[in-house]
């Protein structure tokens, strides 16, 4: 059984590869390749007449959103038993799901419960794994979250990225008044909180890599300023506020400097900033505008936005400041890059044609494809897992954010409250 | 659209106005035994209306302009260059395109004979493109007014210039009509906003 584990496993690192060289076809090709798994409607046993939440549905569409799995629809499903005793094996085998979830969610007091659940392997007739979580109200959703994050594991061999975060900004507009405000909210869309909120525009939101801090840009001074907030205490500290252009935070990955564009210099250059010390130093020097800087994980180069050559272009610099590399030759536009965890593909705001569209680039390979097919598609983040892209788009004229997994296949809107929202920024693992 | 009206400065003037005529007013309630009590005096209330006998310190201070008129005043007139506070720029392009040419140089001059005056160019831009990146595309348009003024003699002091990039558009929507007029560098007087 663990051969043949192995081997699905294979196959699913193989599958993404393949598909890669049929391009535009592959979105065509829906979710053809993606593992066929069923999460049965979880049993409720509880005082209300119905579940708080919709644990199995909330797995299913974290699962369906990697484009990896293609979970059965439950009407298509042959039974629902919510434990592994209760599994008719065989008419899951006819039905086609390779993989099975049961379980069940029980009130255990006033604001407590518990979420029990089993992953099955239809093939083998055993259970993968199981685990019950004792869990507040307020923390169902996360629970389910976590379960996702479970099944992904076993099943992929990669860590799942569900129970994570993703930083926004959002632009109310109320009797002509403008509200912008930093929002913090699950990695689905729900539970928005507001970090921060002006009536002057926020930009380009930026993790630290333990994931309790995001430095932003705030024009709170009718100018743009860059602010270190701490996501517990609020505590918020200014940490550029130079003539002219502060902007585009990055974070390193030893969390200790922040990469930055400032314009003081007489036009927009990289420089690194030491937190420690508040001391700056210079990387890029050039007429152009130099910007959106983003760290490979190594810590060791810096990629960012030039038009040196008369157009943006992605380069890459030492952090220490160096000769500049260029690394994207294909479109007019390229700009805004968010790095793989693994530092092998660079995903990117790619422009040809009058659209803009999130494109990747390979770095190994040097293949080049768009994973995106609207026409104002910007600010992408990859997951800390890799596996997908979180972008903004517009829809019927507002901005909204949508999900894209790394192989292109399966796009996905995210539900959000209303009003616009943009420049979405994925969290790192939060545990 | 190319002249923004500057609403909260046109009705300083008003207030300017009333003022001086308060002026000419009191030479003859000086002349009441009683007087006018102050809080009656038109424009009492506004903080810029100054009381009876109190020249206004701008009109006494304020150069004139080569038509013999104040040069705040010019601000204001609508058929002076002046009055053009929006300069409109191509995609993508931060070169000042030849019909703002004789605008900008209008600007410059006034600067440059009205040294207590201050103004801070706003860079713009659609919403094509990065936002960071626009940031930086918003600040070269407002660095090339700002070069052109300096021509016409306007000092680097006088002159204060921020990027909103694509975050502060004039006029929202998705199209070229929208785009044209958010690509673009706003001249703004201290004291009018």
């Amino acid at each position: 059984m663990k051969s043949l584990t192995r081997l699905l496993l294979l196959l699913l690192v193989i599958a993404p590869l393949i598909a890669q060289a049929a391009l535009e076809i592959r979105i065509t090709q829906g979710v053809e390749g993606a593992m066929p798994v069923a999460i049965v409607p979880f049993d409720w046993d509880g005082e209300a007449s119905e579940a708080p939440e919709d644990i199995a549905g909330i797995i299913a569409a974290n699962l369906n959103r990697t484009g990896r799995f293609s979970p059965a629809d439950p009407d298509d499903m042959p039974q629902r038993p919510h434990g592994a005793d209760e599994v008719s094996y065989a008419t899951w085998r006819d039905q086609g799901s390779e993989y099975l979830v049961v379980g069940r969610l029980q009130q255990t007091g006033r604001d407590r419960y518990s979420v029990r659940f089993q992953l099955l392997d239809v093939a083998s007739e055993r259970q993968l794994t199981g685990y019950s979580i004792p869990v507040e109200r307020d923390n169902l959703r996360r629970a389910a979250h976590m379960v996702s994050d479970i099944i992904y594991e076993r099943l992929t061999g990669d860590r799942g990225a569900f129970d994570t975060q993703v930083a926004y900004v959002s632009l109310t507009r109320r009797d002509g008044d403008l509200r912008f405000a930093l929002q913090v909210a699950d990695a689905d869309g729900h539970n928005p909180k507001t970090v921060f909120s002006s009536s002057q525009p926020i930009m380009s939101p930026a993790w630290s890599p333990d994931g309790r801090r995001l430095a932003y840009v705030s024009f709170e001074n009718r100018r743009s300023e860059i602010y270190i907030q701490d996501l517990d205490g609020g505590n918020r500290t200014r940490v550029a506020s130079h003539e002219g252009i502060n902007s585009a935070p990055a974070w390193s990955p030893d969390g200790r400097r922040l990469a930055l564009t400032l314009s003081r210099g007489g036009q927009p250059d990289i420089y690194v900033l030491d937190l420690s010390d508040q001391s700056l130093n210079r990387v890029t020097q050039h007429r152009a505008i130099d910007t959106e800087p983003a760290w490979m994980p190594d810590g060791r180069s810096i990629v960012f936005t030039s038009d040196r050559a008369g157009q943006p272009q992605l380069y890459e610099v030492p952090a220490r400041g160096g000769q500049a590399q260029r690394l994207t030759f294909e479109g007019r536009y390229n700009g805004g890059v968010t790095i793989s965890p693994d530092g092998r593909r660079l995903a990117m705001v790619h422009g040809s044609g009058g659209r803009f569209r999130i494109g990747l680039l390979d770095r190994d390979s040097r293949l080049f494809r768009t994973l995106t097919d609207s026409g104002m598609d910007e600010s992408p983040s990859f997951a800390p897992n890799g596996s997908m892209i979180i972008y903004a788009t517009s829809e019927g004229g507002r901005g909204v954010l949508a999900a894209v997994s790394e192989d292109g296949r399966v796009h996905q809107r995210l539900v959000l409250e209303d009003g616009e929202v943009r420049e979405p920024a994925w969290s790192p693992f939060l545990d | 659209m190319l002249n923004i009206p500057a609403w909260p400065q046109a009705l300083k003037i008003l207030v300017m106005l009333v003022a001086v005529a308060a002026l000419g007013a009191c030479a003859t309630a000086d002349r009441h035994p009683a007087g006018t009590p102050a809080d009656q005096w038109p424009g009492a209330t506004d903080p810029d209306a100054r009381a009876p006998g109190t020249l206004d310190p701008d009109v006494r201070t304020r150069p004139l302009g080569r038509d013999g008129r104040p040069l705040a005043e010019a601000l204001d007139d609508p058929d002076s260059p002046l009055s053009t506070r929006v300069i409109y720029f191509e995609f993508d392009r931060d070169t000042v395109r030849s019909e703002f040419v004789d605008v900008i140089a209008a600007h410059g001059d006034y600067l440059s004979r009205d040294r207590d005056a201050r103004v801070r160019l706003e860079g713009h831009t659609d919403e094509r493109g990065t936002r960071e990146y626009n940031l930086g595309l918003g600040e070269r348009r407002a660095q090339s007014v700002r070069r052109m003024l300096m021509l016409q003699g306007a000092r680097g002091e006088q002159i204060q210039v921020i990027s909103y990039g694509e975050e502060m558009p004039a006029e929202l929507g998705s199209n070229e009509e929208a785009w044209e007029r958010n690509r673009r560098v706003e001249i703004v007087y201290e004291g009018e906003q």
